[in-house]
């Protein structure tokens, strides 16, 4: 028993009531948010450290054992993700303190904020199929009010895409937990995992496991990404960020969950059809990258080829590209949270949005635009910056897998990374300068402080990847040994 | 409704209070029974739209002037506190207990801590069904 589990989701929920009671206070409003999102913070932390001391932890809800209950586990995995999100999701909602707009304030932004955040920490920790279906709905829930908040014709549009993509989505989730529940009798993870192993995963459990697939490839951004530059693309800065550091990570995460822990029999299904998924994500999402002209609009398209390489770690299926592709993720939230902050910046300050509209900001906006360059060079995977440790294991996992397509289509993809957003800063950046400096909107500190403590993360992460490599590590190795996920559950009950 | 509708005003008087008392009958007999928090909480909110389409607006508000928002919050806050609770006293998050008191009009009692959590669930439901229809309600 460890109620200390509950608390990253404990802690967005309660102070998201709070938050509705307090809606004529916008500023007691953000002062109860920083002190929960530090303490968010500092939870996550000590989750990830009593994980290192005593290894894989859970919580049965009520004191009711698994199989029977419901019950939150974490393993360095859920605890790594839990802890990027918490980190990120604070520096954007601190961001968003100076960059959003009053009336959406008084319409409840802040508390929605912290639902999807309760959400999203919700979906990392569950142990329980049905319950991670629920923490998905908390967290979506969250997303359909934060991205229709404002209003606006395009916004509208595409929110009611949005909408009606994850409805249907999650309506197969549940067709698929049915499926599941009707063929293996039990919805949590481990007893699932060692169900399907006593029966053999057959054609049946396989379809099932494609549903599955699809479910979560559609959250993610895998293949099925034609919702995401469209939605991803129209809100306004801060929760475009949340949705692109936070939103396709949690699918990703499902994905890795379900095929390592759960259907990881299949190599058909692991190897070719993910494979293919992701291979087809990164041409896809390279081709967008390259062929639109709007910042946002590339920025999204970053997101999705972000997604096909991750998932290019899960096809190779061995430990070293699994360590990749947690590496991988941790840096992909902080990325994307800073890209897309300093993209909202850009269209905040300029009022445009193409590419062809801007010139030469760099002399307006000194700060802003090498920390885009910073992100730029993180996005390639650059030494020493946070994406190339990822690139790096990703890599080697290949070479040890002997995938060497999926190694060139994920090394390729980077060089297009690199180009989309080159062309990035060198259109908007460089250049004449076409705003008088007595034209210019100035950009206030505060707002950079959050953008530039994101770049600081990211050179971090990348420096200090040694004191992350033992959780990594770990994480890796609890993917590839699914049995150690299953004796930390099941361990002291009868299967 | 401008209409002649008066069977139905007097009707609905005495109704609603039929309603209201098998919505509570129902989340009661919900420990042991079929029933509880979410299903008397639907039942309970139907009373009240049934006063919101019979009546007006305005006129239901006079009588309960509670802004269903706030209730529905109220309602979810008191569940997850109610399961905190349980964390503070060292038992697994969203712990119950329960026990037999010996009360003065009722006799030997069980209560439970789960019926505050169901209370929870109830209030967030009525909260919910009412600021739903409501809402529904403005837009024409």
């Amino acid at each position: 028993m460890n109620n200390v589990l509950v608390l990253p989701m404990l802690i967005p929920l309660l102070t998201g009531f709070v938050l509705l009671f307090l809606r004529p206070s916008i500023r007691a409003q953000k002062m109860i948010s920083i002190l929960s999102l530090l303490s968010l913070v500092a939870v996550s932390v000590r989750i990830l450290l009593i994980i290192r001391g005593e290894g894989i932890i859970r919580l049965d809800f009520g004191g009711w054992e698994p199989p029977f209950g419901i019950l939150f586990v974490g393993d360095s995995f859920s605890a790594l993700m839990v802890l990027t999100a918490s980190v990120v999701s604070a520096l954007i909602i601190a961001y968003s303190f100076t960059a959003t707009e009053r009336r959406m304030e008084n319409m409840f932004f802040y508390p929605f904020a912290f639902f999807l955040v309760a959400g999203v920490n919700g979906s990392f920790l569950t142990g329980d199929m049905f319950n991670l279906f629920v923490c998905f709905e908390v967290m979506l829930l969250a997303s359909y009010v934060l991205i229709t908040l404002g209003g606006g014709k395009v916004r509208l549009a595409e929110s009611m895409k949005y909408i009606a993509i994850n409805v249907v989505s999650s309506w197969f989730f549940l067709v698929a937990l049915a499926f599941l529940y009707g063929t293996v009798g039990t919805l949590n993870m481990a007893h699932i995992s060692v169900r399907v192993a006593e029966v053999g995963q057959g054609p049946l459990l396989s379809a099932i496991s494609v549903v599955f697939l699809i479910v979560f490839a559609l959250k993610a951004g895998l293949f099925l990404y034609f919702w995401l530059p469209g939605s991803y693309s129209s809100p306004p800065g801060p929760i475009a960020a949340l949705f692109a550091a936070l939103l396709t990570k949690v699918g990703v995460y499902a994905l890795f969950r379900t095929f390592t822990l759960m259907f990881y029999h299949d190599e058909f299904i692991i190897m070719t059809i993910i494979g293919t998924m992701a291979v087809v994500t990164l041409i896809g999402g390279c081709l967008g990258a390259i062929a639109y002209t709007d910042i946002r609009q590339i920025a999204s398209y970053n997101v999705i080829i972000a997604v096909g390489f991750m998932m290019i770690g899960l096809a190779i299926f061995n430990e070293e590209a699994f360590k990749g592709s947690v590496f991988y993720l941790i840096h992909d939230m902080v990325i994307k949270a800073l890209l897309f902050l300093i993209v909202g910046a850009m269209v905040y300050l300029t009022g445009k949005t193409k590419i062809t509209g801007m010139s030469g900001l760099i002399r307006n906006y000194p700060v802003l635009g090498w920390l885009l360059f910073l992100t730029t060079l993180g996005l390639a995977g650059v030494p020493p910056l946070s994406g190339f440790i990822g690139k790096m294991y990703i890599g080697l996992g290949a070479v040890e897998g002997g995938n060497y397509f999926l190694l060139f289509a994920g090394f390729a993809s980077s060089l297009v990374v690199l180009y989309s957003m080159l062309r990035i800063f060198m259109n908007c950046f460089w250049g004449e300068t076409i705003i008088n400096r007595e034209d210019q909107r100035p950009y206030p500190a505060r707002r950079l402080i959050p953008i530039a403590l994101l770049g600081i993360l990211t050179v971090g992460i990348g420096v200090g990847a040694q004191a992350l490599e033992p959780f990594v590590s770990d994480a890796a190795r609890v993917m590839a040994n699914p049995g150690l996920y299953i004796d930390a559950v099941l361990g002291e009950v009868e299967s | 409704m401008k209409e002649n509708d008066v069977i139905l005003r007097t009707v609905t008087r005495v109704v609603v209070f039929i309603i209201l008392t098998f919505g509570v009958e129902l989340f009661l007999s919900g420990h042991h029974n079929p029933g509880g928090g979410f299903v008397g909480g639907l039942v309970l909110s139907s009373a009240l739209v049934l006063l919101y389409v019979v009546f007006d607006i305005e006129t239901v508000h006079q009588g309960v002037p509670f802004d269903f928002r706030k209730i529905a919050a109220f309602g979810a806050m008191v569940s997850l506190l109610s399961g905190t609770a349980a964390a503070v006293l060292g038992k697994p998050f969203l712990s119950q207990g329960f026990g037999y008191f010996d009360l003065p009009i009722f006799g030997l009692t069980e209560l439970a801590t789960v019926t505050i959590f169901e209370a929870g669930v109830a209030l967030t439901v009525i909260g919910t069904v009412v600021t739903i229809i409501l809402s529904i309600s403005k837009d024409v």
